[in-house]
């Protein structure tokens, strides 16, 4: 094309170009909103999506395996021994519950939403939720707890395993003392002999004063 | 009652309350457009913009103008002081000198002057001055360089825009706007867009060479605000909004009402050239002082929603494309209209 021509080419093809651009964006004028307008209209999240975790209190054993698979440790348990007096029910799986949980707390600062904990649950009682809007001013406030157990019942309940492990200890120590009485009580009539005098101390001289300088 | 009339005629209150007319359009116009180009840009990407401030966000524009008030005058340390602090105004008065030849309607117009297009194009610019001062004084690369490019570029548009008024004033006989107007009254055929009230033959073939002026007068236009595909002085991407980037609060507020005012003062000089001002499309009908603010606005403001709309479509230009546009294309094509124009009213 010769350079008057490209000239004037560029220019109506500059024109119509624009044209065309401008048309397109005057359709888009009229297409509803692809948006949605968020805090009053949610997104539905996907069947399998991962938020906020939630952990049934009632179907925990305390097993620890929730906090042993959690990569960022954001999962802490205690647990006290139930004795064999204290009945704490069975979970809605069928598994007895051995163990009271004074503390099962999960910083949700710190968790990473890998989902994780959830597989090794044997009673499915830590689960993710779809709940995802929890912000706080505070951090402390993202330390979730999720035990339901009072002080005062934590006291009684430590204080139960406390009694029953000491008779646990003073049990076996019986046992164990009768055991050490049973085995030598064997071969009747043996006496056995004196145990020797202690050897003499030997006398110490007397400490000299320290002499103050 | 009797002190109210004594105090209009007062020769110097009345030229005050006058003057501040336009500056009242303004500052309802300014807010208009401010959610209007919100909506419209969101709408253009499919999205739907201020929902929560009011119905449908009308009262977002409120909400802007008050954040701008309680924020912070800052200025840079190793800004020149004086003329950082000059700027904004020296832009938005450049901007409101030209509304005072812009016939609103019959009956108003700021000042009923002869040269009104010639004092308009002078007026205009100065706020290349105050833009340049702002890019200037803010010792700042990117504001320097939003400055110099705004400086270059307003002042290879000044010349379509010029060549332009020229072809009008040729047409009409007049520089002053107000006749310019007059002399396109009676209804749409009568516009100089489509040749004017001229004698069937003239107008027929005038109207090929007016639609391009019109046309080469708009992207001049365009190019004279600083609005995309020529904002190249406050470029976002490239040069963090150019001049305006250290200014914050009231006096960014200032460029910002400039901008809006500029934007309104080009169409209105469109309006008046070619689409008839106030006068009415329909002859007779619909027409009168009153009705003639209401055409005059509406056209206004479908230039504006056009700037807008040309906003949202078209990417920005690059310098030598910019400079080619007004050089090879603008210009030439304009010679050749004023050669053919005077031609056509010479027989």
């Amino acid at each position: 094309m010769s350079p008057l021509r490209t000239y004037f080419h560029n220019i109506s093809h500059s024109l119509a170009t624009v044209v065309i651009g401008m048309k397109i964006t005057f359709k888009h004028l009229f297409v509803p909103s692809v948006t949605i307008q968020y805090p009053d209209v949610k997104m539905k999240l996907p069947e399998r999506a991962r938020n906020r975790l939630y952990v049934n209190i009632d179907d925990c054993i305390g097993c620890d395996q929730c906090s042993m698979a959690c990569p960022v440790d954001c999962i802490t348990i205690e647990t006290i021994k139930a004795t064999p007096d204290q009945d704490l029910g069975v979970t809605s799986t069928g598994n007895k519950k051995r163990l009271h949980l004074p503390t099962f707390d999960i910083d949700i600062a710190k968790c990473c939403y890998c989902g994780l904990c959830v597989y090794p649950c044997p009673t499915e009682c830590i689960v993710m939720t779809d709940v995802y809007e929890f912000s706080e001013f505070d951090r402390k406030n993202l330390i979730y707890n999720f035990s339901r157990m009072t002080s005062a019942e934590i006291d009684v309940a430590k204080e139960k395993a406390r009694k029953a492990e000491e008779e646990a200890v003073a049990k076996k120590a019986a046992a164990a003392a009768a055991a050490k009485a049973a085995a030598p009580a064997v071969p009747a009539g043996a006496t056995t002999p004196p145990a020797p005098p202690p050897p003499p101390k030997p006398e110490l001289p007397p400490t000299p004063p320290t002499a103050n300088t | 009652m009797e002190t109210i009339e004594a105090v209009l005629s007062n020769q110097i209150v009345l030229s005050v309350i006058l003057s501040a007319l336009p500056l009242v359009f303004i500052l309802v116009y300014a807010l208009v457009t401010l959610y209007m180009e919100m909506k419209v840009a969101a709408h253009i990407q499919d999205r739907v913009a201020y929902m929560r401030t009011g119905w449908h966000g009308v009262l977002q524009p409120f909400a802007d103008i008050f954040k701008l008030l309680q924020k912070e005058d800052i200025i840079a340390a190793k800004a020149d002081r004086f003329m950082f602090l000059l700027a904004p105004y020296i832009v938005f008065m450049g901007t409101y000198a030209g509304f005072a030849v812009i016939p609103f309607s019959s009956v108003y117009i700021g000042s009923n002057i002869n040269l009104g297009a010639f004092f308009l194009v002078a007026a205009s610019s100065l706020v290349v001055i105050g833009i340049l001062m702002g890019g200037w004084a803010s010792n700042n690369k990117w504001s320097i360089f939003g400055g110099m490019r705004s400086a270059a570029q307003m002042i290879s548009y000044e010349i379509p825009t010029a060549l332009a008024i020229v072809i009008a004033t040729m047409i009409t006989g007049s520089l002053n706007l107000q006749e310019v107007t007059k002399f396109q009254e009676g209804g749409i055929q009568n516009w100089l867009i489509f040749g004017g009230p001229l004698p069937m033959l003239q107008k027929i073939l005038l109207i090929p060479f007016t639609l391009i002026t019109f046309l080469i007068l708009f992207t001049a236009s365009l190019a004279e605000v600083n609005r995309t595909p020529f904002d190249l002085p406050e470029a976002e991407s490239e040069l963090v909004q150019g001049f305006n980037t250290e200014y914050s609060g009231m006096r960014f507020a200032m460029f910002y009402l400039a901008e809006y005012a500029n934007m309104f003062l080009v169409s209105a000089v469109v309006v008046s050239l070619f689409l008839g001002g106030w006068s009415s499309p329909f002859g007779s009908f619909l027409s009168g002082p009153v009705w003639g603010i209401f055409w005059f606005v509406m056209k206004g403001m479908f230039f504006v929603f056009l700037q807008i709309w040309i906003r949202w479509t078209l990417p920005r230009l690059r310098v030598d494309q910019l400079m080619y546009t007004s050089w090879k294309v603008l210009t030439p094509f304009l010679f050749v209209c004023i050669f053919a124009i005077g031609l056509i009213l010479v027989i």
